[in-house]
């Protein structure tokens, strides 16, 4: 009987082998977007999940270069006011006009309260249409950098949003779920067709895009399925049952090269992993020094920096997909020079050294916060960190958690020594200024993430100053002065770059974005 | 027996609302939520202000009268993860789990039984001795290690050795997902098309193991227990054949408890599928507690506790009800007990 059954169902998958329609590309990550609401969620998988359906004014090309979309051209007219000049013939995918009344919505839409983007845009104080293909966009003050913000803006249709009572972001003060969690309809290279959260998601080609010519050769259908368990996921890309892997275990990758059928794209991402220190306490909350704070004094940041042998970290727990870094900020990121990315020297003898100068001869023991689920490989980094300190003394107790319990405890200042991340969506070095080093201030929103105390008065003149500068040459000095200042006082002792790795049928073409946000418009598959 | 019930369903009660409460207290470890709900640009007092929206802010015995004063109304809130009720989510998840535990417990069944009796029968054979260190391999091997075996044998090695003996490529079995499903009004079911039938036969295979060797060795020492008493004897004396005597008397007599703990043990496999359904990426509940519990998503990790705790609050109120039933002695000694205790 049951043999006759195991018979039967082989028969019955014989017959069935799964032919591959043409065209289309599976791909497959580790998390699935959250919603598909493009102003509800600032996070990854979200993102790269929307930007499919819907446009940005400008958007980011493959070198992360701001390309028109929406907007054709963009200039300031006013030190406080920017034109955009739209697209002309854009089709919604339900057929409607785009018009300059859709952004003026979408831009209040981003602002509302239940938005994610708020911060993005939070210069913005109006946006109005002139006529149907110009928008103007007044800031509080000049903001030089407002077009890299808008390239997170994502424009929805006035009228669609409307009729399906999706006027606001979605907010968890509401009952029910809104429409727009699970529909999604905009000027995009897609369209959605089936929208299955955390199993599969599948879009089709949008027939009215405006793009159509300028990318004529993009799949016609695009599959996500999330596949949360890494090897199951090196499992479905070696067996063909997808076609694109957006995050490949790092020790993996290796397997994959050598798989006939396989390639992979490699860069640096922008997103540098450092070591934060409390130098602002007058003692420190978990270390066995008290009445004073080692930390405040330069010559034990300097020792620690010097004792970490980044090489060794790279090749032995990053597998080489890491570049040792001398600076919070990577490559791409406007304001990012080789020279300030070189590291200090690895020399133990010179650390052991100013240890010494600075009155710790034999050293002392502090608590180091790391999370165990956000960056590659994090866990393992800090417990080389640990080995490596412990050779000038510094008794390492190694603290790893969850990013749940990571982040809400560094926002709690209730850290003496952490590991943090830092990506910067803007690619602008304001942006790494104002969250990691201004002067922690709630009132003002800057130095959200300055969990070291650090505050130093010529960098936050410099950050707001860098701001409102509109001269792009002054403006430069300006960032350049401040990343001179903030790597001689050393409140970071930085680590490496990540660098990403996508996997890949050889059928695909696709270039890979530092973002580490794949759009397929630019993709290809045979 | 009235009394019986009644005071039965009462201990149920108590038992789930610990269990409840045990969760409430928990989920103050597993982090905050408001950390994943926001970017990282949302300012401290954005993130406050949400706190404080959600409730986290209160204590624990507030959020647990809360979480208990809705969930009597049927209300079990929003997800934080995917901003949808939580009741829309475990109904849509509860089909591929439901049917993933169906089929295992089938499968264990069904290559269970016969291999136990096979086993009892032929007890020197060398095959039965095959038998049973296979079946010691599935008592001791941990699910995700059969299932990361299983993908790499038959959906990834597969494709170089399946041509090689002559079948084709496409005979190999996916290695995640549920295929193409159908909906049948709410129940979404994977067991009508070619591809759900395909993808769920190495999911169900890797939860099944562990019951199927459990069923395995409790039939063959069933039967071989039943093989020795007296009637079994008087049977052959009267001189029926081996196979009246080895399936009409004896494997009958064996079923009853087995039936019994395949009974219980449906809860474990509910509770076993969060690893398979992980290692398969299957869409079903336990995968859906998994991801929660990684994103602190209160709502659902509650929604679920309380859930499977019911399951298997369920499972013994019935199997208690089962056995006064059957069992004659258990009403009559509380009965006795009752008039003895005034």
């Amino acid at each position: 009987m049951f043999v006759a059954r195991i018979a039967a169902l082989t028969v019955a998958t014989l017959c069935l082998a799964s032919a591959v329609e043409a065209k289309t590309l599976r791909w497959a990550s580790q998390g699935d977007a959250l919603t598909m609401d493009p102003h509800s969620q600032n996070e990854g998988p979200t993102t790269a999940m929307n930007q499919h359906i819907y446009d940005p004014l400008i958007q980011r090309d493959p070198k992360l270069a701001k390309v028109p979309n929406l907007a054709l051209s963009w200039k300031p007219i006013a030190p406080d006011t920017w034109e955009f000049k739209l697209r002309p013939d854009v089709k919604f995918s339900d057929g409607t006009p785009f018009t300059a009344d859709d952004v003026v919505f979408s831009y209040n839409r981003a602002l509302a309260p239940t938005s994610d983007f708020r911060a993005y845009i939070s210069s913005v104080k109006e946006v109005k249409a002139i006529d149907p293909l110009t928008v103007h966009i007044i800031t509080n003050g000049p903001n030089p950098i407002l077009p890299d913000y808008t390239t997170s803006i994502m424009i929805m249709s006035k009228a669609w949003a409307e009729k399906n009572n999706v006027t606001k972001p979605q907010s968890y003060k509401d009952k029910e779920e809104t429409f727009a969690v699970r529909n999604a309809m905009g000027t995009g290279p897609y369209m959605v067709k089936q929208r299955d959260p955390d199993v599969r998601t599948v879009m089709t080609k949008n027939p009215t895009y405006w793009g159509a010519k300028q990318f004529p050769d993009y799949p016609d259908e695009l599959v996500y399925t999330p596949v949360k368990e890494p090897s199951t996921r090196v499992a479905a890309l070696i067996s063909g049952q997808v076609d694109f892997v957006l995050d490949a275990p790092l020790q993996d990758v290796a397997r994959i090269k050598q798989t006939a059928g396989l390639k992979t794209e490699e860069t640096a991402q922008v997103r540098s992993i450092f070591l934060g220190l409390d130098m602002g306490s007058a003692e420190l909350k978990y270390s066995d020094v008290k009445g004073k704070n080692p930390f405040a004094d330069k010559r034990v940041r300097q020792a620690m920096y010097q004792a970490i042998d980044m090489n060794a970290i790279k090749t032995k727990v990053m597998r080489n997909f890491a570049a040792p870094a001398g600076l919070v900020t990577s490559p791409g990121v406007h304001g990012y020079t080789p020279a300030l990315d070189e590291r200090q020297k690895f020399d133990v003898a010179a650390a052991k050294k100013l240890m010494a100068d600075a009155g710790y001869p034999n050293g002392f023991g502090v608590t180091l916060d790391c999370p165990n689920d956000r960056y590659n490989n994090d866990e393992q980094i800090c417990q080389a960190v640990a080995g490596m300190l412990a050779q000038i003394g510094i008794k390492v107790d190694l603290q790893a958690r969850s990013k749940t319990l990571h982040f809400p405890k560094l926002q709690k200042k209730d850290s003496s020594f952490f590991l943090l991340g830092w990506g910067v969506p803007t690619l602008d070095s304001h942006y790494v200024f104002t969250f990691l080093y201004q002067t922690s201030d709630a009132a003002k929103k800057v130095g959200s993430w300055n969990f070291t105390g650090y505050s130093n008065a010529k960098l936050d003149e410099l950050s707001d100053a860098m701001l409102k500068e509109v001269d792009q040459a002054k403006r430069d000095k300006m960032v350049a002065d401040a990343w001179a200042t903030v790597v001689a006082d050393m409140p970071y002792l930085p680590l490496h770059h990540q660098l990403i790795v996508w996997a890949m049928s050889d059928k695909v073409t696709m270039p890979i974005f530092a973002n580490d946000t794949p759009n397929f418009k630019y993709s290809k598959i045979k | 027996m009235l009394a019986f019930i009644v005071s039965r369903l009462l201990q149920s009660l108590a038992v789930m609302l610990a269990v409840s409460f045990l969760c409430f207290v928990l989920f103050n470890f597993v982090g905050d939520p408001v950390n994943n709900m926001v970017g990282q640009e949302a300012s401290a007092s954005d993130r406050e202000e949400m706190r404080r929206d959600l409730g986290l802010e209160d204590s624990v015995a507030v959020q647990f009268a809360r979480f208990l004063g809705n969930a009597v109304t049927g209300n079990f809130g929003k997800s934080y993860r995917l901003a949808r009720p939580v009741s829309d989510l475990i109904v849509e998840r509860m089909p591929a789990t439901l049917e993933l535990v169906a089929v295992a417990a089938l499968l264990a069944l069904s290559m269970g039984i016969p291999l136990g009796v096979l086993t009892a029968l032929r007890r020197h054979s060398v095959d039965s001795g095959a038998i049973m260190t296979f079946s010691l391999a599935g008592v001791a091997m941990p699910t995700f290690v059969i299932g990361i075996l299983l993908i790499y044998v038959f959906s990834v090695e597969c494709i170089s050795w399946a041509p090689a003996i002559g079948l084709p490529a496409g005979w190999c079995f996916p290695s995640f997902g549920r295929g193409e499903t159908v909906k049948l009004g709410w129940w979404n079911t994977g067991l009508l098309t070619a591809s759900g039938l395909k993808a769920i036969v190495l999911p169900a295979f890797t939860l099944s193991l562990f019951q199927m060797t459990l069923v395995l060795r409790l039939v063959r020492s069933q039967m071989l227990e039943v093989l020795r008493t007296d009637y079994i004897k008087f049977a052959r004396a009267r001189g029926l054949t081996d196979r009246a005597v080895h399936f009409r008397h004896a494997l009958k007599n064996t079923l009853l408890p087995v039936i019994t703990v395949i009974g219980i043990q449906i809860g474990g496999l509910i509770a076993f599928s969060i690893i398979t359904e992980t290692v398969f990426q299957w869409p079903g509940m336990g995968q859906l507690f998994i991801q929660s519990v990684q994103f602190a998503d209160i709502p659902v990790m509650a929604a679920y506790l309380v859930m499977v705790s019911f399951i298997f609050v369920a499972i013994n109120f019935f199997v208690d009800l089962l056995y006064a039933t059957i069992d004659p002695r258990l009403r009559l000694d509380r009965a006795q007990l009752g008039t003895a205790g005034g």
